[in-house]
């Protein structure tokens, strides 16, 4: 079995990040790149199966800046036995919509009986991704999965509402993403860095996808304005003057919702 | 400044160990470390599950074949250290794979390698190396702990004191003598395992610093010790073997001054930036101002050194007595950081709470092991002059 795991790469949730005012993008420049967390917990799911499942091969699959090799080298280090790397400058700043057609493609070049991703990103957070991916390959998607359970033919999990908890199941292939719920991601050793030099990492360009960026015969999603964020003005200060100061904190929360 | 050995195999590493730090190396696990008096093995057994002990393990015995590379050694010390609750680990660490594991590596007999570099690899095994002696400390040939050739073995009478992983460690690499007099040839290197009759792991010493760290005294009352735990398998080579390995050594210990100085800057300077004083942040007084300048242009300057010489050491090229200059230079210079940084922390810094107060305390040792500081002065000053 193949399951290949979307990872993307992401300013470090650790250090601020900041949005470009001239691109409207997250500035990477600023930030240490790293593999998004969420990410990693989907490939601890695969890793984890792949472990006990002999003939199982994980492939990471990246669409990202070329800066995302170290942690797609990481991914490798962990454990998965190859990697994709989609890297093009047309995809600077691509819209959900193409990215999940370039996923798509890569994933028909990669092949896949399952393929797991994270819910959503730690930066762009549309959480939709999984999804469309899915629907460009027809294939059933399990999506905000808190658990997850590979079998030879079909996989299935649980999806966590407020109130109450859904057992879901599809037959292979098919899409599913996961939850920072899952458990924390192992990290590599010596070992793992070693023997993550001696393993492919295809990188490849929208060209060999066959896929053109500048294409708008599609939809896509155009950014027209960024603004930074307006200073916060002075709160409201109430001082008790007269003693009536509790009755005019009380008036003020209720003029703004807040009792 | 931007140092220029490590690849990026290297610092990958370094992200590996720092999430060691985030999962493996809280407050918690060092205040533990420190009331127990040793690094716990569950804790010793994970770091060596991520390479991070064992690194100088030979690949074909599973560790990592880095024993003539010291620069993941140097990685694991500086990320251990900074996180201002590593001293232990990092210490334990360094007798393990710079003072044990290269006895066997290097010097070993096959079936010695066989037998104990794969369990030191994965720290089921730990080391520890045994040379001072109650009486005989610098002066090591005036070590008296005797082994005393019988069938099939030696048995084994003396004792050892300031042992560093003395209590903790599963064989103790012992310098005994095995000769008459006090010839180099007269001593040898002997495995003493724990466990075995009449070796007793004394009490257990209570340092001025690393805590968290063991440090024992040993005593061997007639401890047969078996032929095949002679080291090399030849008798009298005890002081050649140890003077080999000396480089390694020094460089070990001026490393971690070099990256205790490095991480001291930073405690100072978080430290100073957020504590105010006469209505400014204490890092905005002109003095604070030049002391850190000052701190962080020697820590530059003695990892421009330390990389040098792990250059050289990857080369074969450290001698003993570059060794010593290393060792003795850096570690005045993290003295004198660490007494800076104290006390730009105020009366914080005498509180142990702070990593700074324990790194200063810690740090006394660095002066006085591994050879004291003056004689390392000594070996280079007879390298200088050329007079004994």
């Amino acid at each position: 079995m193949r399951i290949v795991v979307l990872v993307k790469v992401v300013p470090d949730t650790n250090v601020e990040r900041t949005l470009s005012l001239e691109t409207g993008l997250a500035d990477r420049a600023t930030a240490d790149l790293v593999a998004d967390e969420i990410g990693e917990r989907a490939l601890e799911v695969a890793l984890t199966y792949a472990e006990a499942h002999e003939g199982t091969d994980v492939h990471v699959l990246v669409v990202g800046p070329e800066e995302s090799s170290a942690s797609i080298r990481k991914c490798l280090a962990m454990g998965a036995a190859s990697a994709t790397h989609v890297v093009d400058d047309g995809l600077v700043g691509a819209d959900l919509g193409l990215t999940a057609e370039v996923i798509a493609v890569a994933l028909g070049r990669v092949g896949y009986d399952l393929v797991i991703a994270g819910n959503q990103s730690t930066d762009g957070m549309g959480g939709v991704l999984p999804a469309m991916v899915a629907e460009h390959l027809g294939l059933p998607s399990l999506t905000n999965l808190t658990a997850v359970t590979i079998g030879d033919a079909e996989v299935s999990g649980t999806r966590v509402s407020d109130d109450a908890a859904v057992g879901l199941s599809a037959p292979l292939p098919a899409v599913v993403s996961v939850t920072e719920a899952l458990p924390d991601p192992r990290f590599p050793g010596f070992k793992g860095i070693m023997a993550a030099k001696k393993k492919p990492l295809d990188v490849i360009s929208l060209a060999d996808l066959g896929i053109d960026a500048d294409d708008l015969s599609t939809s896509r999603s155009i950014m027209l304005a960024v603004d930074a964020r307006p200073p916060r003005g002075a709160g409201v200060k109430i001082t008790d003057d007269e003693g009536d100061a509790g009755i005019r904190l009380a008036a003020f929360l209720a003029e703004n919702h807040q009792i | 400044m931007q140092r220029d050995i490590y690849d990026e195999d290297h610092e990958a590493f370094r992200e590996v160990v720092k999430e060691f730090v985030k999962r493996y190396v809280t407050s918690e696990k060092a205040k533990q470390w420190d009331a127990d008096g040793e690094v716990d093995r569950a804790t010793m057994k994970a770091a060596a599950e991520h390479g991070i002990i064992g690194l100088s393990v030979p690949e074909e015995f599973g560790g990592a074949g880095m024993l003539m590379d010291f620069r993941f050694r140097s990685v694991v010390n500086e990320e251990l250290i900074r996180s201002g609750h590593g001293s232990a680990l990092a210490s334990a660490a360094g007798i393990h794979d710079d003072l044990a594991v290269p006895y066997l590596a290097h010097f070993g007999t096959d079936a010695q390698k066989a037998k104990w570099l794969p369990k030191m690899a994965t720290a089921d095994v730990l080391g520890a190396l045994a040379m001072t002696e109650p009486g005989a400390g610098s002066d090591l040939r005036a070590a008296r702990t005797t082994a005393k050739k019988v069938d099939g073995g030696y048995v084994v009478n003396g004792a050892k004191t300031f042992i560093s992983s003395g209590k903790t460690a599963d064989i103790v690499v012992t310098f005994v003598k095995t000769g008459e007099g006090n010839r180099p040839d007269a001593f040898s290197l002997v495995i003493l395992e724990d466990g075995m009759e009449g070796f007793e792991h004394g009490k257990k010493l209570h340092k001025m610093g690393f805590p968290g760290h063991d440090t024992a005294e040993l005593s061997f009352s007639d401890v047969f010790v078996p032929d095949e735990n002679l080291i090399g398998g030849v008798e009298g080579r005890g002081f050649v073997h140890l003077m080999m390995n000396l480089p390694l050594e020094r460089l070990s210990i001026g490393a971690v001054a070099a990256a205790v100085g490095e991480a001291a800057v930073g405690w100072t300077l978080d430290y100073t930036t957020s504590r105010e004083a006469f209505g400014k942040q204490v890092v905005d007084f002109q003095n604070t101002r030049f002391r850190l300048a000052e701190m962080a242009t020697t820590v530059d300057v003695m990892w421009a050194y330390i990389d040098r010489a792990m250059n050289l050491y990857r080369q074969g090229k450290l001698s003993a007595d570059e060794a010593a200059k290393v060792k003795f230079w850096c570690t005045e210079r993290e003295w004198e950081i660490l007494d800076q940084g104290v006390q730009l922390h105020g009366g914080y810094g005498y509180i142990l709470e702070y990593p700074i107060a324990r790194a200063f305390l810690d740090a006394r040792v660095h002066r006085i092991y591994g050879g004291t500081n003056e004689v390392m002065r000594e070996i280079v000053a007879r390298s200088v002059t050329g007079r004994k």
